[in-house]
């Protein structure tokens, strides 16, 4: 049974009609045409369909529709911003792109946006800050780069910043 | 404008990927991104059973059909084609006919397309099949004792012998009756899944007579040839083309012919596009896996430790149908010798039938197996011998004017020297033996080398018979005057080809890289350069572009030197087409002679700490240098050998398929699990530049060779820890307690 579901997608308000208990992901991707969100398991393993949610990186597979009844959506669309009619990308966009930590692209929107909230909340810090993106993405999968230039790049954004 | 000497700023140097803005900012379209409106979603009814007799599929009548589209192979011959996925032998059938044999579990039998995933789905459980059920072989041993037959006489898909240094077995055994003492193996490394992060997915739909095929793939001239034997048609009667690719590592190699004939049939029978999309459990339990395999070595050394002599057999899983599992036993068995002198070898590589899904490509092709076996005999030799690893690989490698097992002289860019001398520079002294980990639990640690090569391109005649083209056309452009377009079959998945073919471009013609365009590799728009496999993609299809452009940047020069004024007229064109670089000849009757045209080399060192608590592995240091040749651009190359090294690493410690009567017992990315950022230590990756002088500014292959060695490496690693072999991958925490009585701590 379908509900009206209001809430901000990517700081604009949204509302829709659906069932509450389709999968974020779904709603995303086909009410929205949000394709920037990836599908890559289906069981929150891969990490990449992350979105955050009122801030917060989640699996947007695990997540009902229903439960994001007046929440705030930001996916990779919404990570860079608009100066005019510029595209100003976020500093882990960037860094992605000039350190080589994108190769297939299909992990690269979910590590984007999981790593664009981290070195935005201030995670990525401290001596051991390659270790800690280790951990702090630790849920995300990329089959194609073994990691390192995506450390690399985040490390380097975060300093950026 | 001025055209700058066509030698090229851009080659060398870490441009940004041509396609990385769209994939950081999640514009770059895969297959389930693709709007197709109107399109049915496609679902495979599958077996259930590993070895059967299918007597009848059956529609459940409670179920409403009126919105479902339902195929089988009965379909097939109707439309005027084959019942065959096309490939090397023409013993796979699309779908498994009634009245047919089902060969493996989650083999397809048939398939349902509907307007929603969620109905498709629902119909596909309405089908039921009828089968009798036959005795399954679900081993290599059980394929070796031939007691069930699945495939002639003796289940052996395809056979290879190489000798070398002698004449029959009786000079093999005085070669061995020589010998001071005789190091001797038996390895075993398991299936391993490609786990690409998108899974395979195809869209398919019909434009009058000529049937369009788009998606997810490496090879589209693979779909294009499969897809004219299940059509029956002739070269314009499909069209294939690739969207954004997200992995491939050879599971993309072969299955797309597979997926994308289901949904093609789908499509006719539906009168619309359908589109299959795979869920991950489907797309682990149903597709290609790296062939399981056992390699038993035996190494004659004399008194001073040399080696006089091998002596090995090759057995691999070949799952249900051929595929492409006789060019990877051939690669597996030109490998299986290594980098190393010995006058006297004999290898025999047998691939068996089994009632396993098939396996198929993945990176290394045949290699990464049979390194594993080489590189621990190698170690064990090294140990008895007590010499240090690293200075007994260098004592026996292979350089300039040594042959190899097929007799292959080696007569450049030999990187031996080259990649040992670069890990030895930074290994430093080995870890401290014994620690606490952070629980408190004793730690003991231990470190291991691999030195290895990889062929780069296709084995043998491969080239010669493929002849792969290339076109570089000089087309007009609006804004700028003219661009630079390549247009070849070789495809992006990830690695990086467009970035690379536009510096080979831009740096032959003399233009910046905005200047350069890589067409999407569509059928009827791109010549077939070839597949996206073996490595060949820079080096092999690279070479063309650039002699393509060089001859286009000829007329123009030859033209007064302005190509914005030539091609007012139209577009200018130049092809190039593979020719072998002089002296390389292979015989493919008797296996000898230049089986690659030139090796890439690499050695790989790491160091492991054991918890002697858990059991459990962790890297905590990984050096890998590789001789590339040359890295035209060195991030894409890094990119390329440090991706390699972690599947390496993971398949060591980690990746294992579990088979349950002949069914994935573990498809599914929670337990069926491949490295995170947690799992993988920080990588010291050393390109190493030895140039081919046939490449592209002296660039070769870097794909695979990175999956060959680490493997090796670890277990000699956990092995120097715990002062007792591991000779068979995984190296899971459970087969580190359960060798306890066999550690020596001392």
């Amino acid at each position: 049974v379908s509900e009206e579901l209001v809430l901000e997608v990517n700081g604009e308000a949204r509302t829709l009609v659906v069932s509450p208990w389709r999968r974020l992901l779904d709603v995303l991707r086909e009410d929205l045409r949000l394709t920037g969100t990836k599908e890559g398991c289906g069981e929150g393993e891969c990490g990449a369909c992350t979105v955050l949610l009122d801030g917060q990186p989640v699996n947007s597979c695990l997540v009902a529709a229903g439960q994001c009844a007046g929440r705030a959506v930001v996916t990779v669309e919404g990570l860079a911003r608009k100066d005019g009619g510029a595209e100003i990308l976020h500093a882990v966009q960037r860094a992605l792109i000039d350190h080589g930590g994108a190769q297939c692209g299909i992990c690269t929107p979910g590590i984007a946006v999981c790593a664009a909230h981290c070195i935005d909340a201030g995670l990525v810090a401290g001596s051991d800050a390659r270790g800690r993106v280790r951990e702090l993405l630790a849920g995300n999968i990329c089959r194609c780069t073994g990691y390192q230039l995506i450390v690399e790049a985040v490390v380097a954004a975060a300093g950026a910043k | 404008m001025e055209l700058s000497e066509p030698v090229g700023e851009a080659v060398g140097r870490s441009l940004p990927r041509v396609d990385g803005v769209a994939k950081v900012t999640g514009r770059a379209r895969y297959l389930d991104d693709v709007d197709a409106a109107g399109a049915w979603h496609g679902v495979t009814v599958r077996s259930t059973v590993a070895h059967a007799d299918l007597d009848a599929l059956e529609l459940d009548p409670a179920f409403d059909w009126s919105q479902v589209v339902v195929v089988t192979a009965a379909d097939i011959a109707a439309g005027g084609g084959k019942n065959l996925v096309a490939l090397l032998e023409d013993d796979q059938p699309a779908l498994v006919p009634v009245g047919g044999r089902i060969r493996h579990v989650d083999e397809a039998v048939a398939l349902v397309a509907a307007p929603t995933r969620a109905l498709a789905f629902a119909a596909a459980a309405a089908v039921r099949q009828r089968v009798t059920p036959r005795p399954a072989v679900l081993s290599i041993d059980d394929a070796l004792a031939a007691v069930t037959v699945l495939h002639g006489a003796d289940n052996v898909f395809k056979r290879f012998m190489i000798r070398k240094g002698h004449g029959d077995d009786a000079g093999l055994d005085a070669a061995f009756a020589a010998a001071a003492r005789v190091v001797e193996g038996e390895y075993h490394t398991g299936a391993q899944e490609q786990m690409y992060i998108e899974p395979q997915a195809m869209l398919a739909w019909w434009d009058g007579a000529t049937a369009r095929v788009t998606g997810s793939m490496q090879c589209p001239f693979y779909v294009h040839k499969a897809m004219k034997a299940l059509l029956g048609c002739e070269a314009d009667g499909v069209v294939v083309s690739q969207t954004v690719t997200g992995g491939g590592f050879g599971g993309k190699e072969e299955y797309p012919s597979v997926i994308a004939a289901h949904a093609v049939l789908l499509a006719r029978k539906a009168g619309r596009p359908v589109k299959i999309l795979y869920d991950r459990d489907e797309d682990i339990a149903a597709t290609t896996k790296r062939h399981p395999a056992r390699v038993r070595h035996r190494l004659a050394l004399d008194a001073r430790g040399t080696p006089l002599a091998m002596d090995i057999d090759v057995v691999m899983d070949g799952g249900a149908y051929v595929t492409l599992s006789p060019v990877v036993l051939s690669r597996g068995v030109l490998h299986a010798a290594g980098p190393y002198k010995c006058p006297v070898v004999r290898i025999v590589g047998r691939v068996m039938a089994t009632n396993h899904p098939p396996h198929g490509a993945f990176r290394g092709f045949g290699a990464p197996q049979t390194t594993f076996a080489y590189e621990r005999q190698i170690d064990e030799a090294a140990r008895m011998c007590g010499v240090d690893p690293l200075v007994y690989r260098r004592r026996h490698a292979l350089r300039s004017g040594d042959t190899t097992a097929t007799d292959q002289e080696l007569t450049w860019s030999v990187g031996s020297d080259a990649v040992l001398d670069a890990v030895e520079r930074v290994a430093g002294p080995p870890p401290v033996r014994d620690g606490t980990a952070a629980g408190g639990a004793a730690l003991r640690r231990g470190r291991g080398l691999a030195f290895y090569f990889h062929g780069a391109g296709f084995t043998g005649s491969g080239e010669q018979r493929l002849a792969g083209r290339v076109t570089v056309a000089l087309v007009a452009d609006r804004d700028d005057g003219f661009r630079i377009e390549v247009r070849s079959s070789s495809t992006d998945i990830g690695q990086g080809a467009i970035t690379t073919f536009t510096q080979i471009a831009a740096a032959a013609f003399g233009v910046d890289g905005s200047r350069v365009t890589v067409v999407d590799p569509s059928t009827e728009k791109v010549p077939d350069s070839g597949p996206t496999v073996a490595s060949r993609t820079c080096m092999v299809v690279g070479a063309l572009v650039e002699r393509a452009t060089r001859a286009l940047r000829g007329r123009v020069d030859a033209a007064g030197g302005d190509p914005a004024a030539l091609v007012a007229g139209g577009e200018l064109v130049e092809h190039a087409q593979y020719e072998p670089p002089p002296g390389i000849h292979f015989d493919d009757a008797t296996y000898t002679g230049a089986a690659y045209p030139v090796f890439g080399w690499a050695a790989c060192l790491v160091d492991v700490a054991v918890d002697l608590d858990t059991g459990e592995v962790a890297i905590e240091r990984c050096v890998h240098a590789v001789d590339v040749g040359k890295a035209i651009n060195p991030v894409v190359v890094r990119g390329q050998i440090e991706g390699g090294t972690v599947q390496a690493l993971g398949w060591a410690l980690i990746e294992k398929i579990v088979y349950r009567d002949g069914k994935v017992a573990n498809a599914s990315m929670t337990n069926c699990i491949v490295p995170t950022f947690a799992d993988t230590p920080e990588l010291e990756t050393l390109l190493v530049e030895v140039p081919y002088p046939y490449g592209p500014h002296g660039a070769k292959g870097v794909g695979e060779i990175p999956m060959d060695g680490p493997a090796a490496a670890v277990a000699n690693a956990v092995g120097d820890a715990l002062g007792c072999r591991f000779d068979a991958i995984p190296i899971a925490p459970e087969d580190v307690l359960a060798a306890r009585p066999r550690w020596r701590l001392a």
